[in-house]
């Protein structure tokens, strides 16, 4: 930053008295590196890297800001102005159970996508002739063009009446499992279906990162297991997946982002409830935070208003946990990457 | 363990371009045979036929037959995926696995080739095939670290380590020595005149000294010019190679006048 100021180089190479010509030039070298584009390029790039900051640092603002009224009011004067509270008995209880609903539908898209997209994503990358690779990358890459609201139209009207048998049928013979315990929906508005209508649309991301997190394995790695006798199975467990490994963790972290703030699909399928509930076949269970916002900001008065941004809140500060964590999984086998 | 290696009228295309043409030689158990000749000549490309490697580049193939003791590495009923664990392979860039620790690199074949082995069996696999690869005593404390923390050389003797543990009949190296600098080479040419005496080798150098160093047989491979399939001049013993060899391009390339 120091050399910003100075004066341009041959000028002050020119007031230095008698030198030698070869240093003269080396100085008049050194002060160029720092010349016309170049310059302009490092503050372009400095300036990028703090804006995200900066927007990083208004969001966190906002939502502190906008939440703080609900926030610091004691509970009892709060919930008489606010009609969303009337079944909780604090505001952690309110949002307790929209942490978690929204914390269940995105894992369980997750566990759903993730194999999905590692698979597509390998035989796109390794697998498949390379025309159909390219024309399957092509179509996974339009899924992520869908706009979310129209997932949600073909979630609540199409999927599920198709997933409601097998819901039933689940429910039937696996009713024990916790998960598909309960009284099945007649309509299967449930957070399995969500989950599902999730992992659809955080499927592309997941599959277009570790696709290119799987075509970057060096060749060299790939052949040295191919030479050991490995089949292109047992090649791409000794290579190419140990490889992406970190690659694939940011993917499904990207991933999960999408799914914990997801709106408008959960809003249009799920039947919601306010409970901590596992029962992903029953409705009136679970809601998300996102969801919910949206489902009750049009009817609600200022301090209603502040109260859900405090959900907001939480859903930022949920984010930002999810990702840190993931960054320390990635970061725990730094040695063994192979970045170094 | 070592055996012989015949080849017949190989041809190698890549697609319709005939990349190496007409080969005729047979590889003698236990020596060590070098490959040498210019860049392009199709040398690397015929070692990499010897266990089926460069099936790997789509559309390449090959017509004629290599056996190993009298068996057709290219029979119908053959799995290069078997071949590969007969026929070992050292590359030309050190490349042990970047995710897995020395210790595991050397058993990464091992683990290919029968999945269970005791821990007792796994740890003097490892202790053996290190030592074979003459690496144990620089790296035996601390067998757990990433194979890609050591030096260029050590991690060519870790890939020799683990190209043997998986106990071949043949051991291929392709110009082995080339990244790496002469005392690391050095140790690389000692390790090699050592494992002769259990596996037949065959390495492809582009440094003749090299070749005059560590091999009992020679070949020089050639091509006419840009465009043309790669051919083998002359194999021999290494001696008569350097010394007074047959043909005009042999001595023409070892004499320094070209290439």
């Amino acid at each position: 930053m120091s050399t910003t100021k100075s004066p341009p180089a041959r000028s002050s190479t020119a007031g230095s008295g008698p030198e030698p010509t070869s240093a003269r030039r080396l100085k008049g070298q050194r002060r160029a590196a720092d010349r016309g584009a170049s310059r302009v390029f490092r503050w372009f790039t400095t300036g990028a890297g703090a804006l995200i900051l900066v927007l990083l640092a208004a969001v966190a603002i906002f939502l502190v800001v906008k939440a703080w009224p609900a926030l610091t009011t004691p509970y009892d004067e709060l919930a008489e102005q606010v009609g969303l509270l009337r079944n909780s008995s604090s505001l952690l209880d309110y949002v307790g159970p929209l942490i978690f609903g929204t914390i269940l539908a995105a894992a369980l898209a997750l566990v759903m996508a993730v194999p999905v997209a590692i698979g597509i994503a390998l035989f796109i990358s390794h697998y498949a002739p390379r025309r159909l690779a390219n024309g399957l990358g092509y179509v996974i890459d339009l899924l992520a063009a869908v706009p979310s609201v129209v997932y949600g139209l073909w979630g609540a009207l199409v999927l599920s009446p198709l997933v409601q048998p097998v819901w039933a049928w689940l429910n039937a013979n696996l009713g024990w499992f916790p998960l598909f315990s309960g009284t099945v929906s007649p309509t299967a508005r449930v957070l399995l279906t969500v989950a599902i209508v999730l992992a659809v649309m955080i499927l592309p991301i997941i599959t277009a990162v570790s696709r290119e997190v799987f075509l970057q394995t060096p060749r060299l790695h790939e052949e040295a297991a191919l030479a050991l006798g490995a089949t292109r199975w047992e090649m791409i467990r000794t290579a190419v997946l140990p490889f992406g490994r970190s690659g694939v963790i940011s993917a499904a972290m990207l991933g999960l982002g999408r799914a914990l703030g997801e709106t408008m699909a959960v809003l249009m399928i799920l039947s919601p409830g306010f409970l901590y509930s596992f029962r992903i076949l029953e409705a009136g269970q679970q809601q998300s935070i996102a969801a919910n916002i949206a489902a009750q900001f049009p009817e609600a008065n200022p301090m209603g208003v502040s109260t859900l941004i405090a959900t907001g809140l939480a859903l930022f500060v949920i984010t930002l946990v999810v990702n840190m964590a993931a960054r320390a999984i990635v970061a725990r086998r730094k040695d063994f990457s192979g970045a170094n | 363990m070592a055996q012989r290696i015949d080849v017949k009228d190989l041809n190698i295309f890549y697609r319709d371009f005939k990349a190496v043409a007409d080969i005729e030689m047979a590889v003698e158990p236990r020596s060590v045979t070098a490959f040498i000749g210019p860049s392009g000549c199709g040398k690397s490309t015929f070692l990499r036929t010897l266990n089926r490697m460069h099936e790997v580049i789509p559309g390449a193939h090959v017509q004629g037959s290599v056996t190993m003791d009298g068996v057709d590495l290219y029979g119908n009923d053959i799995d290069p995926v078997a071949v590969r664990r007969q026929v070992g392979m050292v590359f030309q860039r050190p490349n042990p696995f970047p995710t897995m620790s020395i210790a595991e690199n050397v058993l990464a074949g091992v683990r290919l080739n029968n999945k269970r082995i005791s821990k007792g069996d796994a740890q003097d696999m490892v202790e053996q095939s290190l030592q074979g690869a003459n690496l144990w005593n620089e790296v035996k404390d601390r067998l757990d670290r990433p194979g890609s923390g050591l030096s260029g050389g050590q991690q060519q003797r870790l890939c020799i380590a683990r190209a043997i543990a998986v106990k071949p009949q043949v051991l291929l190296m392709d110009e082995p020595c080339s990244a790496l600098d002469p005392i690391s080479t050095l140790a690389i040419e000692d390790l090699i005149a050592e494992l002769k005496a259990q596996y037949t080798i065959v390495i492809v150098t582009h440094n003749m000294q090299q070749a005059a160093r560590v091999s009992d047989r020679t070949a020089f491979f050639n091509l006419a010019g840009t465009g043309q399939p790669g051919r083998l001049i002359e194999i021999d013993d290494t001696a008569t190679i350097f010394s007074s060899p047959r043909e005009q391009a042999t001595e023409d390339y070892i004499s320094g006048r070209f290439g």
